[in-house]
């Protein structure tokens, strides 16, 4: 299944899926000598929560970071809500980004302010609401993510978990028309994860967010995907739904679903003579 | 293969050269598009204290200790020639063109220039600066201006304050415990170090504030990834800044003294 197959008429989910709001044309990036995006053109649908799956190093936070320009193209084009942004400036930008809610692998909070000061960051700098109103805001989002109460802690003193939640009610503090998840659910256990997910299909069924998530957890996949492509070797070898990918017969695809390596990967950790 | 090796590094090296002169132009624009919004100010005044209030006592110790030791070693040289009352005018010279600006300016770039790289540093492979661009708001406004404009303020401020503790604590030296008569020593002193050579300071340590806050900002915004990545720009950035005040003083000496000649002829101090 190759990309951009534009419409699934069995999904029950196409419904509140709109047009593409997010589209990458021919986009390669380079880092020295490692090509690690090749020509890729993808189109991310108002509504649709899409996974973005691929081995480690394969470009799945490149992507991401070129949607919100944090990186620039080599050659190509990025096209956000109709408008072309990889040629933009970063005062151009600011606007852009303002409809972007970004939760980023580690959470990236900031160490020297507390929770509230995070999640309240976005409103201050970009609204001109009165201290109470944005108080009340910060409450509403960390309760959405189940920390209300929490606002006076620094980063430091959360789990893993708790950074990843603060992280998402930040990225949600603007209400973002599109969210952008990498990894959301590394590093956390089963529970946790789960926790992570719901929120992100809650975030879906409440706020109708167009959503994009890079992740190599395929229980996640399952659960939130309404439509899965994988990167692999700078290109995009899959498009399909998560129920397409359980039957896909691409190899790498398969070796995804079943969480297995093949003979020749595993022969470098083999002891000679031994099976 | 050599001339290779050449060509790249002098590419790398015209490249980092290009990119620390936009770094600069940025900042400077943010600076002046920024200064009529409170929402700046208000980053300004934590960075003020960060670097202004915590670096009082290092400052202190080291002008203290710099005008005693001057007065110690100059002391008996001038007493045999017969010069001893005119001690301060070798010590606060000293202190207000050269030892003063250039020692503050180096335990600034140790106490603050390293923490400010590694703060950055640290930021940049936790991907926070990127979180801030994410949500729209420029690094350079937000991170870079509050701490550079503290630098640059303050690198003059904490001179003047060196220079205040070196000469007080020389004068001790001198008239306490050297026995130099109150009055001459006071009257050589204020006759010599003229408002010339508290401009030259002055201006030496705006400059010297400003490559501190400059070369410390940029390396750590332009860090490599890891623990090691960040350990290594602040080293790169207390090297930078040190060498680049040692070679700044000299061609602000070298101009200072020629254009004071031309002005106003040679000066005896004797």
């Amino acid at each position: 299944m190759m990309p951009e197959s534009d419409t699934r008429q069995s999904d029950p989910s196409a419904s509140r899926i709109g047009a593409p709001v997010v589209e990458l044309r021919g986009v390669s990036k380079r880092f020295g000598s490692l090509e690690v995006l090749r020509d890729v053109s993808v189109k991310f649908r108002r509504g649709e929560t899409t996974v973005i799956i691929g081995a480690s190093g394969a470009g799945k936070s490149v992507i991401l970071k070129h949607i919100v320009s944090l990186l620039k193209p080599d050659s190509g084009e990025v096209h956000c809500r109709g408008e072309r942004i990889d040629t933009m400036t970063e005062r151009e930008l600011v606007a852009v980004r303002t409809h972007f809610g970004f939760l980023f692998q580690m959470g990236a909070l900031f160490d020297s302010l507390t929770v509230a000061q995070n999640v309240a960051f976005p409103l201050v700098e970009h609204t001109q609401r009165a201290a109470s109103d944005i108080a009340k805001t910060v409450s509403e989002k960390l309760r959405m993510v189940g920390l209300d109460g929490l606002q006076e802690k620094k980063p430091a003193q959360l789990s893993g978990g708790q950074r990843k939640r603060v992280g998402l009610a930040r990225a949600i503090a603007l209400d973002p028309e599109i969210i952008l998840y990498d990894e959301p659910t590394t590093g956390l256990d089963p529970i946790r994860s789960d926790i992570i997910n719901e929120l992100i299909l809650k975030l879906q069924r409440e706020l109708n967010v167009t959503s994009i998530v890079v992740t190599h957890d395929m229980a996640s996949v399952r659960k939130i995907g309404d439509r899965v492509v994988m990167l692999h070797e700078g290109k995009f070898i899959f498009d399909g739904s998560p129920e397409e990918m359980e039957t896909s017969d691409v190899k790498i695809v398969r070796q995804f679903v079943e969480g297995r390596a093949e003979d020749e990967q595993l022969a470098g950790i083999r002891m000679k003579g031994k099976p | 293969m050599i001339i290779t090796t050449i060509g790249r590094k002098t590419n790398n090296s015209l490249e980092a050269f290009g990119r620390f002169w936009m770094f600069c132009l940025r900042t400077t624009r943010w600076m002046f598009t920024g200064m009529f919004q409170y929402r700046n100010w208000r980053l300004v005044m934590p960075q003020f204290y960060e670097v202004g209030n915590r670096s009082l006592p290092v400052i202190a110790i080291t002008g203290t200790f710099v005008g005693m030791v001057l007065a110690v070693q100059a002391y008996d040289q001038l007493h045999a020639a017969g010069f001893a009352e005119r001690m301060g005018v070798l010590l606060n010279l000293t202190l207000v063109q050269e030892l003063g600006p250039v020692l503050a300016a180096v335990m600034l770039a140790g106490r603050v220039g390293g923490a400010l790289t590694a703060e950055l540093g640290t930021m940049n492979v936790t991907e926070q600066i990127d979180a801030l661009r994410a949500m729209g708001s420029d690094p350079i406004r937000y991170l870079v201006v509050p701490r550079f404009l503290a630098c640059l303020i303050l690198c003059p401020m904490l001179t003047l304050f060196a220079d205040v503790c070196g000469s007080l604590a020389g004068s001790w030296i001198a008239v306490g415990l050297k026995d130099i008569p109150y009055e001459p020593y006071t009257y050589y002193t204020m006759d010599a170090v003229a408002k010339w050579d508290m401009g030259v300071g002055f201006i030496k340590s705006l400059i010297f504030g400003w490559i501190i806050g400059m070369v410390a900002c940029y390396k750590g915004f332009h860090c490599r990834a890891g623990a090691e990545g960040v350990g290594r720009a602040c080293t790169e950035a207390f090297v930078a800044i040190f060498i680049a005040i040692l070679i700044v003083d000299f061609f602000i000496a070298t101009f200072s003294t020629g254009l004071y000649k031309m002005l106003y002829g040679f000066k005896s101090l004797v």
